[in-house]
């Protein structure tokens, strides 16, 4: 079971999908033709099952996938829908909504339902899809995934001795370093009624499942019958009506380890989910309220920077004295303001974990999943949107990536695969890898498959790392089975355009027999950037201070160019170099000091032959307008302490133009 | 400066045994031999931790830590309780007149060593 923090996200997650749900289906009572709301039902359908599968919840997951199965003939255009079927539905989301929860309802409803949503879409309606988890899971006692382990010390510890440091560390060295500690502060009383001999606080801890129940009790030894202490096992997998061994230990009365029933997960969800309050000292905000906050310092930079200028100009020493001490202020707002935004990638790797478990069981592949690189920040907003998409990929690595232990052992490699999440920040960009080391995409089939779906001509000359992606085109799936988890082909669209909405990048590598590696490029698409202010002719543009490398003196022999391309030898290395006063148009006479500024993005780097550079400033960004988002060279613009608007140059759009010049030189070279 | 600790039981070898096991952990170590002289001990010196044997004359392990709890001194102290018997009736009298824990003898020397680590750190 996940700590009570991530049931809580999962349980927001689930209410927003669930409002979505119910909306779209009183929507299609009144307009049943509509195939948007028809797809739009049937994606939060599969994102519920694949989320609630992900959270334990195998009883919900099981009887979405029939659910969903009906939306599915109705997307496919094998069924309508009728308001028979509406009914259904809005019965079937009641269900689910129990379910959710962490109600038990009657199970017989689930058949019920599943064969009146079934009934309601035949015609030639499917028989429903055989659920998925019950076959899929294997029926062996389930396996203990974690202890959870709640524990208030006797009022007297201290008095005789005890260290609860001392103990917390100790159960830290028992569960290793995925060891959780929380306090529970749900009994400090107020401050003057406090003992200063006496522990308030309660501790709860997950331990890894893999510690035998013994261990734990050993760290109480001698106190268990003094003190408080829970230690319930939570199981991974729904386990299979069969009664769990218990664990060989002294049952104590506060501490009945539950043997596993079927529903034992959801049960536990709604206890975990009552003890997060107390748990954690966090206060939630809503989101909006966050971005209020930063468009205002977003204004504040922006008028401190107008007064700056104000200040500079009077030469008054007491106001320029007051202007230093805002400006210093609005920077340090600023600066808070997006740590509230920033997130640890972390916060959403426990999905992840279990994910790779749950595929590792329903696979039937063995291997290790490693992460590297989670405490890599990023904006929240960004976080959660990466969340889909990485299930996504991490699901079709190990799904269509990895061999199963017979295939790699037979091609030399070791049994146990290997999938790696990594992330890191590279200059302005965040770089989130996922590796697997298993059979390499197959160019051929792709190439042939998008051809096949159109997606491609039979004569298209198109490079490997193009036909690659395909995979990533709405409607391409080379998976032919449908398994509760990989779906049926949502959501390899999905990663391509939550990747794209985030203005990131996807690039593919693969070779065949070693695996495949998916490299996102995310920019950090901040509200506010350090950015470097360069004059083209009489206009100013910003650019992000972090994309740029270097910046020199142009030199003489390019001085005199006037074309718009050109290249220049840096380190050993030809640089492409794009005149942006020709790239623009602007007619004004070029100035006698003209600089190259040197901007790198994926690894490659491009030139900037500027006019001036007038300095760094706080960039905040503002979108274009939709009239203007198609100019790809600009990803937004900024306004100026005195007033004027400057626009943002893409870098990553500069530095593709530069490739393209340097293809074109290559190509006249040859 | 190392911690010091205090062990009180009757058996020189015991006590010898303890002695040269923390010593040469970095430990000081003063010995008393039976609950009186224990008492006294610690009442004198507050120590990092105590040892105390259950089966000594004059004075049992037991009441030496009803005696010593009984002094405000004793704060925050902790006491380890020896003992050969390992039934239970012993064991929660010695924790409910204030041992923070206990040890069946005979043990080895590492068993010994863990255990002052966790509680004298």
């Amino acid at each position: 079971m996940m700590d009570a923090e991530t049931q809580e996200i999962f349980r927001q997650e689930a209410e927003a999908l669930m409002e979505a749900l119910q909306e779209g289906l009183l929507v299609l009572k009144e307009t049943p033709d509509d195939l948007e709301v028809v797809a739009g039902v049937f994606r939060a359908l599969h994102t519920i099952k694949g989320t609630g599968a992900m959270f334990g919840f195998s009883r919900l997951a099981s009887f979405v996938h029939n659910f969903e199965a009906a939306f599915e003939a109705v997307r496919s255009g094998k069924s309508v829908v009728t308001p028979e079927l509406i009914n259904v539905a809005l019965t079937a989301y009641d269900l689910i909504a129990e379910l959710l929860e962490g109600g038990e309802p009657d199970p017989a409803k689930d058949e019920e339902l599943t064969a009146a949503l079934a009934a309601a879409t035949s015609g030639e309606a499917p028989a429903p899809a055989a659920a998925p988890t019950a076959s899929e899971v294997p029926a062996a006692p389930a396996e203990i995934k974690e202890w959870d382990l709640q524990f208030r010390l006797p009022p007297d510890f201290m008095e005789i001795g005890g260290n609860p440091i001392a103990m917390l560390d100790e159960l830290r060295e028992v569960g290793g370093e995925t060891t959780i500690v929380r306090p529970l502060t749900d009994r400090l009383p107020s401050i003057a009624q406090m003992d200063t001999k006496v522990i308030y606080t309660g501790w709860q801890v997950i331990l890894p499942g893999a510690i035998k129940e013994n261990a734990i009790r050993d760290v109480f030894m001698f106190h268990e019958d003094q003190m408080e202490l829970s230690i319930e096992p939570v199981h991974a997998a729904p386990a299979a009506p069969v009664a769990e061994p218990e664990p060989a230990a002294a049952p104590l009365a506060e501490a009945a380890a539950a043997p596993a029933e079927p529903a034992a997960t959801a049960k536990d969800a709604p206890k975990a989910a009552k003890a997060a309050p107390a748990a954690v000292a966090q206060l939630r905000v809503a989101a909006d309220r966050v971005d209020l906050i930063m468009d205002r310092v977003g204004e504040l930079v922006i008028a401190e920077a107008r007064l700056a200028a104000i200040a500079n100009q009077l030469e008054n020493e007491a106001l320029l004295g007051v202007v230093e001490d805002i400006q210093r202020l609005a920077l340090g707002l600023r600066d808070s303001t997006m740590a509230l935004r920033m997130t640890p990638l972390s916060s959403i790797m426990g999905r992840f974990r279990r994910l790779s478990h749950d595929l590792a069981e329903t696979t039937g592949k063995t291997f290790d999943f490693i992460v590297e690189g989670e405490e890599t920040e990023l904006d929240k907003t960004v976080v959660e949107k990466l969340t889909d998409p990485l299930v996504h990929m991490i699901r079709n690595s190990v799904d269509h990536g990895l061999e199963g232990p017979e295939d790699r052992a037979a091609s030399g490699k070791p049994e146990r695969g290997l999938v790696k999440l990594s992330a890191r920040h590279a200059g302005a960009e965040v770089v989130i890898e996922i590796i697997d080391d298993g059979r390499g995409m197959n160019e051929e089939a792709i190439r042939k498959r998008a051809i096949e779906r159109g997606l491609l001509t039979e004569d298209s000359d198109v490079p490997r790392s193009e036909v690659l992606k395909m995979v990533l085109e709405p409607g391409f799936s080379t998976a032919a089975a449908v398994t509760a988890l990989s779906g049926r082909g949502v959501g390899a669209d999905v990663v391509k355009q939550a990747i794209e909405a985030l203005n990131g990048t996807i690039e593919i590598t693969s070779e065949p027999g070693e695996g495949t590696v998916f490299t996102l490029r995310l920019p950090l698409t901040l509200a506010i950037i350090e950015g470097l202010l360069i004059g083209v002719g009489k206009e100013r543009y910003a650019l992000p201070l972090l994309s740029v490398e270097q910046i020199l003196e142009l030199p003489e022999e390019l001085a005199g160019g006037t074309s718009a391309t050109d290249v220049i030898e840096l380190n050993n290395e030809l640089v492409p170099v794009l005149r942006l006063r020709q790239v623009f148009n602007r007619d004004a006479s070029a100035s006698t000091h003209q600089k190259i500024v040197i901007v790198g993005a994926n690894d490659t780097r491009v030139g900037l032959v500027v006019d001036e550079i007038i300095g760094t400033n706080q960039t905040v960004i503002k979108q274009l307008s939709p009239l203007h988002s198609r100019l790809k060279i600009f990803s937004g613009a900024t306004i100026l302490g005195d007033g004027c608007v400057a626009l943002i140059l893409d870098v990553i759009h500069l530095v593709s133009l530069g490739q393209e010049i340097e293809q074109r030189l290559k190509g006249t070279a040859a | 400066m190392s911690k010091e600790i205090l062990i009180v039981d009757d058996s020189p070898s015991v006590r010898r045994m303890v002695s040269m096991t923390l010593q040469q952990a970095g430990y000081a170590v003063t010995e008393a031999v039976d609950g009186a002289k224990g008492l006294e001990a610690a009442k004198a010196h507050r120590y990092a931790m105590v040892i105390t044997d259950q089966n000594m004359p004059n004075m049992t392990g037991l009441e030496f830590i009803q005696a010593y709890r009984a002094d405000p001194s004793s704060s925050g102290v902790p006491i380890i309780f020896l003992s050969t018997e390992s039934e239970g009736g012993l064991k929660e009298a010695a924790r409910a007149a204030g041992a923070l824990g206990w040890m069946v003898k005979p043990f080895e020397q590492e068993q010994l060593l863990a255990v002052v680590k966790k509680v004298a750190g």
